[in-house]
């Protein structure tokens, strides 16, 4: 069922009665605004969006969002998902999810989504913490943080979103964080039209349970320096004076500055998303503070046919060469006879 | 050359050999053309978990048992009038199970002494006198069989593979059965490869040839054709029953099907018989375990299909928290359990019934949701069918317990019509539904009606956490949840006013009462009727509907002296009667081997019953 939207739909629109409940300074609030303005820009209905979501603070994401909802259990969102696309193509379905819930519990699915490219949007909000929970470290937690559950600092090595992404074989990967909305927006508008599944790793601040644990890429002084914001076909050049640039050195990148040792704009590596090969995504996605800037935006966004599309055109063919039309006629069929 | 053919009533056939032998696919042959004759059959595939056990042991004995006749067959039966055995391993398995002077066709070209050493006779049994007393056929079959093929263009391995169709043969002779079915079947499975195929129907005429010539058989028999109802019959097992009446009731309720599903034994047929049939709009996902293929299911429900997952038990363990999920929303879902033996990984290929207290209770909090037992291959149709209706008519989780023994085992089945099947009507909204809410419900069924994404007008949010009545928003109020818990309770307890009573089988008033539930009733029917016949005072009542029971189980209980539940479990069926129905005195019989009742030992133990 597709309609044609008649009505010009605001951000308003995708605002429910039900009190927001997230702690005061929370990061998902901006990401909710965000996603509210959106959603009129997508070209859906209301009735044609879905928002799925599991177990975690995140995951009551779905009941703030005027659309129709579905608040699942811990981890196994995808996989509600993923039925929900193939039962009904023509939905717009977008998963909410945590780093607890997609990468913890919800690992397997996580995978097998990706693997599968669906075409679902992903939003997966990681705060490097379990909030719901009230502070326990998680599976993308930082070596050696002290949490409640680790005292004496973690021994656990962590995952990186991306990385794991893409050894599923993911196509498309962006990167985004909670205090830039604009960005956000940007790229869930991109993320909804790519065919397949689209994972946005959005960096959420934890107020409570692990806060600034990204000052060091956020901070007012060192923001410019430790953010690359990558555009299809647009040099990776970052800094406060925009002088600073990727190249490729080896089997490795390195920052480099325009105008020293000979360096000009040229020799920067220019962003190609759409690069089937993965290996410069994942050196991108790779990329940390201090030595490196911490690369945003779509860093990889690879088209091949979805998931529910594969599926579906399978089954028009199927049907088209069907030897049995009716129930009826498949269990008349074969090896069957008369009693009189 | 004999030429005497004498006639019979029932007969049992045990074909037996190794697990790699295709004694699976002789048994069904047998099957399809018994039935396609007219005898009335039930079967009892018995083969163990791995797919190529150790050559020549005990342990990799697989074995095909089928009783037919010229009425109705209601079970495989017990001993064996006739055992083809192809090897000394499928004797040793299968030598308490043969009639007095019952009939043993053995391939004497695999009884040389290394053979009868690794199946552990001490010496061999052809020659000690272990076989004093039977009727035993001794025939070259693996070198007759390669005789047959000689001038078929297929490698040298494969020249003896063809061993069972020989035996095949032999028995379609000794019970006048025509081999057309099956050499119809041969052309059809080896299209592709057609020396194949020719080989095999050369094994097949030369071993009822050899039969017909060799005068080691006194006489051949005959079994005539049953007095069934009158109409038109296939053959059918519990798997494939399933799955067409998930197809029939997503045609007749117009709602695509989606099955979510994980591979499990011995489930996995249902999901291969639905994914070959997208062209009724079903989409088949084989997901990355049980619980994604439930959760899947259940977003298909969410989404307006009509929503399955098939397993067994140790798949059902894994997705009692989405099954949960599923009775709090409020989503229709079957949930299909072929039971096998446990607990843990258990006895994969073997029957049991100890999941019927999972499926009942096993999940946090409160959490009712309607169970239902199919019990024989055919009715497996009509039950699952039964199952959707009542999932999407009542939303809310329906399981499905069917077993090993009716998923594998075969039996003649009067072809339904979708038409003739009670129709199902899905409580959708509709547009006039302006004060709709999403936990509004239906007075009589208490359901809540079906909005789904698409629907203009109706979006809304539902979830895992406690709700509101009617609103549906998330509430943790305290009297609310406790009129919640028992709103969800009483919708289930409800449905007992939409399925039929139960039917005793048997006196209005006896000495004693047999109850049994799901799989069994094949067993517990013939060992009832068998002692009814002998003037014995004895009623059978057997349950398909568990959760909830039946109105009148309590009025039929009271009318009898004695009442005995038999379960193939430890005492599951009998707990939640001594829970819901606690005014009864219930005694118990149970056998938790892994394999069917037999007539014998029910006749045994109520005969005990009735005079203690």
């Amino acid at each position: 069922m597709e309609h044609l939207v008649k009505e010009e739909l605001t951000f308003r629109d995708f605002e429910t009665d039900q009190d927001v409940r997230w702690c005061p300074g929370c990061g998902d609030y901006a990401i909710l605004k965000a996603v509210q303005k959106t959603l009129p820009e997508i070209g859906k209905a209301k009735e044609d969006i879905v928002f799925i979501s599991g177990i975690g603070c995140s995951s009551r994401f779905p009941y703030y969002v005027e659309t129709y909802g579905f608040h699942t259990i811990h981890g196994r969102a995808p996989a509600v998902a993923t039925g929900v696309k193939l039962a009904n193509p023509k939905l717009s379905v977008w998963q909410v999810t945590g780093d607890g819930d997609a990468l913890a519990i919800g690992g397997n699915h996580y995978i097998h989504a990706l693997r599968r490219n669906i075409d679902i949007n992903i939003l997966l909000f990681n705060n490097e913490i379990y909030g719901l929970t009230k502070g326990q470290f998680s599976p993308t937690s930082a070596t050696g943080i002290k949490t409640k559950s680790s005292p004496q600092g973690t021994v656990d090595r962590a995952f990186n979103p991306g990385k794991l992404a893409l050894g599923a074989e993911a196509n498309f990967f962006a990167r985004a964080i909670d205090i830039n909305p604009k960005k956000m927006i940007d790229i869930f508008v991109q993320a909804e039209k790519h065919k397949g599944t689209s994972l946005i790793e959005i960096l959420q601040n934890c107020i409570i349970f692990n806060d600034k644990v990204f000052s060091d890429v956020t901070g007012k002084d060192v923001k410019l320096d430790r953010q690359l914001w990558l555009e299809h076909g647009k040099p990776m050049i970052f800094g406060a004076d925009a002088n600073k640039g990727i190249v490729l050195n080896g089997l490795k990148l390195e920052v480099v500055t325009i105008g020293e040792n000979g360096i000009s704009e040229t020799d920067v590596l220019v962003h190609d998303a759409h690069e089937e090969d993965s290996t410069l995504h994942n050196l991108l996605i790779n990329m940390s503070a201090p030595d490196f800037p911490v690369a945003f935006g779509v860093i990889r966004q690879v088209e091949i046919n979805s998931f529910d599309e594969n599926v579906w055109n399978q089954l028009e063919e199927t049907r088209a060469n069907a030897k049995f039309n009716s129930v009826d006629e498949l269990m008349n069929s074969g090896v069957t006879w008369e009693i009189d | 050359m004999s030429n005497k053919v004498e006639e019979l009533d029932e007969v049992v056939i045990k074909f037996a050999g190794d697990s790699g032998d295709g004694m699976q696919l002789t048994g069904s042959q047998f099957s399809n053309t018994t039935a396609f004759i007219g005898n009335d059959l039930a079967t009892f595939p018995d083969f163990p978990a791995e797919i190529r056990a150790p050559q020549g042991t005990v342990a990799g004995v697989s074995g095909f048992k089928i009783q037919f006749g010229n009425q109705q067959i209601f079970s495989p039966g017990d001993e064996a009038d006739v055992l083809v055995a192809m090897n000394p391993a499928a004797l040793k398995a299968n030598l308490n199970w043969i009639k007095e002077r019952g009939t043993i066709i053995i391939d004497s070209d695999s009884f040389k002494a290394k053979d009868f050493e690794k199946a552990q006779f001490e010496s061999n049994p052809l020659e000690d006198g272990t076989l004093d007393g039977f009727n035993l056929i001794e025939a070259p079959i693996t070198k007759l069989t390669k005789d047959s093929v000689a001038d078929c263009d297929i490698e040298n391995k494969f020249r003896s593979r063809s061993k069972n169709m020989f035996a095949l043969g032999i028995v379609y002779w000794l019970f006048s059965r025509p081999l057309s079915i099956t050499e119809d079947y041969l052309d059809t499975k080896f299209e592709k490869l057609p020396e194949i195929a020719k080989a095999n129907k050369a094994a097949l005429k030369a071993g009822y040839n050899y039969a017909l010539t060799i005068e080691l058989l006194p006489s051949s028999y005959t079994v005539k054709a049953a007095k069934l109802p009158k109409g038109k019959y296939r053959s059918i097992t519990g798997n494939i029953a399933t799955a067409w009446g998930l197809l029939a009731a997503g045609e007749r309720a117009k709602l695509d099907l989606y099955l979510g599903t994980y591979p499990i034994t011995p489930a996995s047929d249902i999901l291969h018989e639905l994914s070959k049939y997208k062209n009724f709009n079903v989409v088949s996902l084989q997901a990355e375990d049980e619980i994604a293929g439930i959760c899947s299911a259940i977003g298909a429900s969410f989404a307006g299909s009509l929503a399955i997952t098939s397993t067994s038990g140790p798949g059902l363990a894994l997705k009692g928290e989405a099954i949960g999920l599923a009775m709090m929303t409020e989503l229709p879902i079957v949930i299909i359990d072929v039971q096998r033996g446990g607990p843990s990984t258990g006895l994969p290929t073997k029957t049991e019934q100890s999941d019927l207290l999972q499926a009942v209770y096993g999940r946090n909090g409160e959490s009712p949701v309607i169970v239902i037992a199919a019990s024989t291959p055919s009715n497996c149709f009509d039950y699952a069918y039964m199952a959707a209706k009542l999932a999407i008519e009542h939303m809310t989780p329906v399981i499905l317990l069917t077993d090993g023994f009716i998923a594998n085992g075969a039996e003649p089945w009067k072809i339904k019509s979708v038409g003739e099947m009670a129709n199902i009507l899905p409580d959708f909204v509709s547009e006039g539904d302006s004060d709709w809410k999403a936990y509004n419900r239906n007075e009589e069924k208490l359901n809540r009606k079906w909005a789904i994404p698409g629907m203009k007008g109706f979006e809304h949010r539902i979830g895992g956490l406690e709700k509101q009545e009617s609103t549906g928003n998330v509430s943790y109020e305290p009297d609310n949840h406790e009129a919640m818990v028992k709103i969800r309770a009483e919708k289930v307890a409800r449905v007992a006013n939409f399925i039929p009573e139960i039917e005793v089988d048997g006196h209005e008033i006896a000495d004693l009462l047999v109850i049994g539930w799901g799989g069994t009733f094949g067993g517990l029917h013939t060992a009832v009727a068998e002692m009814q016949a002998n003037g014995e005072s004895v009623a059978h009542a057997h349950f398909n509907y568990i959760n909830p029971l039946p109105k009148n189980a309590k009025a039929v209980f009271s009318k009898y002296k004695k009442i005995v539940v038999c379960e193939l479990n430890n005492g599951q069926f009998v707990k939640l009667l001594r829970s819901e129905l606690p005014e009864f005195n219930y005694l118990q019989y149970n056998k938790i081997q892994g394999l069917p009742f037999s007539k014998g030992e029910l006749i045994t133990e109520f005969k005990r019953l009735i005079e203690a």
